[in-house]
């Protein structure tokens, strides 16, 4: 806990220049109902409001100010705003269908009962859709770290596609996702695969390259000396994979997956933004965009970021767990 | 020259070309060498003479482009796939993610040595180079000179006749260098090897060796072959002695010898 201070300060910090921005953003918003409520304000027209600087506005019309902090579909909400908001769809929920559900006494409040199982599944909860792309996320990611290792294993390997692949794979990474991901959808759909795999193909598009790039370099970081060695052991292709390249490449490969498990859950939410997609994170983005609610796409934005630092701090536990066990960390 | 039955190396005629972009480099040039069993045999010279390809060549790291070498009567290869020789390299070379025990087993677990023979060799080698006890350990739990030593042990694990090294204690300081010189010798008198060993230092090649092969670069070949007077026994104080400064004084003219056309 030796870094709490610095990530509070960073996190105080955050705060404050989001509070400080909150009453800008909406100051046009408060001022526009505040003239159409009928308030004195200057100037007196929303045309001429239009033509006057921001700052000019807020300096001539100090009293709408606190109207811009209390706005109700803000163009910026306050942090605690989204803080409810998450609350609300995760644990407020799972707390108010328990006590519509059974009446019952707070104590007996038991995490796995029906009631509780039954706000998973509903459809306002925060918690239904982050698993809604989770499962996609966590998909897309095995399927790209297992695709990214074979790909490794063969550019190493084969010098055929040593020459071939690695321009491809780059290339694969320049193509717009957000372009591909309606193809994907499409022509999936078309052979009749529908549901968690399409979204866990787009996810593994971009999960794989790292993966990729990361084995490459681990599988060739055995230096002459550790080769030669072998050499005069006669050891087979096989042994020299097993005994010497695969636990060299360990460290890189949990580098990459760190980043590969940052971009499946990218790929996911961006899978889920231009295919209509009814539920997941990236669904919550578009309907909050769509009907202007802008608590509902920072909460699901946080979720989303709550989700990728889980994921990431997984990964990194068993990695530290595995290279301590081979004696890689001191 | 008379092939005697004892001669475990022998190198007529040996040539090795490297094709580079600055045109062929003669990395050795007509080498004939012959190395009984038993012997130790030190190979030294400055940079480039070839020494280091020569020890390459006899573990069939180096294929020759000329003239013949074989190791037990055999060509290298096949020498290597009887397991001839273990080879010993400038640096210790084990695996970070293996202990030291790990370490010493990943030839006898090629080679396909049974568990139980494994755990025995283990324990015997690490004995043979003083490291009883350092088995669990990892590798950078070990001083650099321990590491060097566990790297022999791993060299002598599968009972090679014939023990390759390759300026084994060329990064050391001078102290640890001297203290493994003396253990060297010990070891050699005990297990009865041959032993081709590469070096940068005078004191060092004529403490150790039966045999001093002086090289010289461009092309490398040899340049002056020493059979050392020297008594087996030899306390580190022989380097003190008349004898010993005599075979220096030899293998200095040798290496001058071998530079005089050069600058």
């Amino acid at each position: 806990m030796r870094n709490l201070l610095p990530i509070l300060t960073i996190v105080a910090v955050i705060l404050g220049l989001w509070y400080l921005a909150v009453g800008p953003m909406n100051f046009r918003l408060a001022l526009d109902a505040a003239t159409r409520g009928g308030a004195d304000v200057t100037p007196a027209t929303p045309d001429e409001q239009g033509q006057t600087g921001l700052l000019r506005l807020m300096l001539d019309n100090p009293d709408v100010m606190p109207a811009a902090y209390a706005f109700e579909r803000p163009r910026l909400p306050q942090p605690q705003d989204v803080v409810v908001e998450i609350y609300e769809n995760t644990i407020g929920l799972a707390r108010r269908c328990e006590w519509q559900g059974f009446g019952a006494e707070r104590d007996n409040w038991s995490p796995l009962s029906d009631g509780c199982l039954r706000v998973i599944e509903n459809r306002r909860s925060l918690i239904f859709h982050a698993w809604q792309t989770l499962a996609p996320t966590l998909l897309g990611f095995a399927i790209g770290t297992g695709l990214g290792i074979l790909l490794a294993v063969g550019i190493v390997y084969n010098r055929t596609m040593d020459l071939s692949v690695m321009p491809w794979a780059i290339a694969s990474q320049t193509i717009p996702i957000l372009a591909i991901a309606p193809m994907v959808i499409v022509v999936l759909n078309a052979v009749g695969i529908q549901g968690l795999l399409p979204k866990s193909l787009i996810s593994s598009y971009l999960s794989f390259f790292p993966v990729v790039v990361g084995m490459v370099k681990g599988l060739r970081s055995p230096g002459p000396m550790d080769l030669d060695l072998l050499r005069t052991y006669s050891a087979s292709g096989a042994q020299e994979f097993w005994k010497l390249r695969l636990p060299s490449s360990l460290p890189y490969l949990f580098a990459s997956l760190k980043i590969g498990i940052a971009a499946a859950l990218v790929g996911t939410i961006v899978a889920e933004l231009p295919t209509g997609a009814r539920f997941g994170l990236g669904s919550r983005l578009l309907t909050g965009s769509y009907y202007g609610q802008t608590v509902q796409i920072w909460a699901a934005l946080f979720m989303a970021a709550i989700c990728a630092a889980l994921l990431v701090w997984l990964i990194g536990a068993v990695e530290k767990r595995t290279l301590t066990r081979l004696g890689l960390v001191r | 020259m008379g092939v005697s039955q004892d001669t475990v190396i022998k190198a007529e005629g040996l040539n090795l070309v490297f094709e580079t972009n600055d045109g062929p480099v003669h990395a050795l040039k007509d080498v004939d060498l012959e190395i009984d069993k038993g012997e130790f045999v030190s190979f030294i010279g400055p940079s480039g003479c070839g020494k280091t390809t020569f020890l390459r060549c006899i573990a069939a790291l180096e294929t020759p482009t000329g003239g013949s070498l074989s190791v037990n009567g055999m060509s290298p290869d096949e020498a290597r796939k009887s397991r001839a020789y273990g080879y010993v390299f400038q640096a210790a070379g084990l695996y970070p993610w293996r202990t030291i025990a790990g370490n010493i087993k990943l030839p006898l677990e090629i080679m396909g040595y049974s568990r139980a023979d494994q755990e025995d060799r283990v324990k015997n080698v690490l004995e043979l180079v003083d490291l009883a006890g350092f088995g669990k350990k990892y590798p950078w739990q070990l001083s650099g000179g321990m590491q060097q030593r566990a790297s022999i042990a791993r060299a002598l694990a599968f009972d090679a006749d014939i023990l390759l090294m390759d300026e084994p204690f060329g990064a050391l300081d001078e102290i640890v260098r001297d203290h493994l010189n003396e253990q060297l010798l010990q070891l050699w008198a005990r297990t009865n090897k041959t032993i081709g060993f590469v070096t940068h230092s005078i004191p060092e090649a004529v403490y150790l060796s039966t045999k001093i092969v002086v090289m010289s670069p461009r092309p490398g070949r040899i340049t002056d072959i020493i059979d050392s007077p020297l008594p087996k026994e030899r306390p580190l104080d022989i380097r003190d002695t008349p004898e010993f400064l005599e075979i220096a004084h030899r293998v200095r003219e040798g290496l001058r010898a071998g530079h005089a056309y050069d600058d």
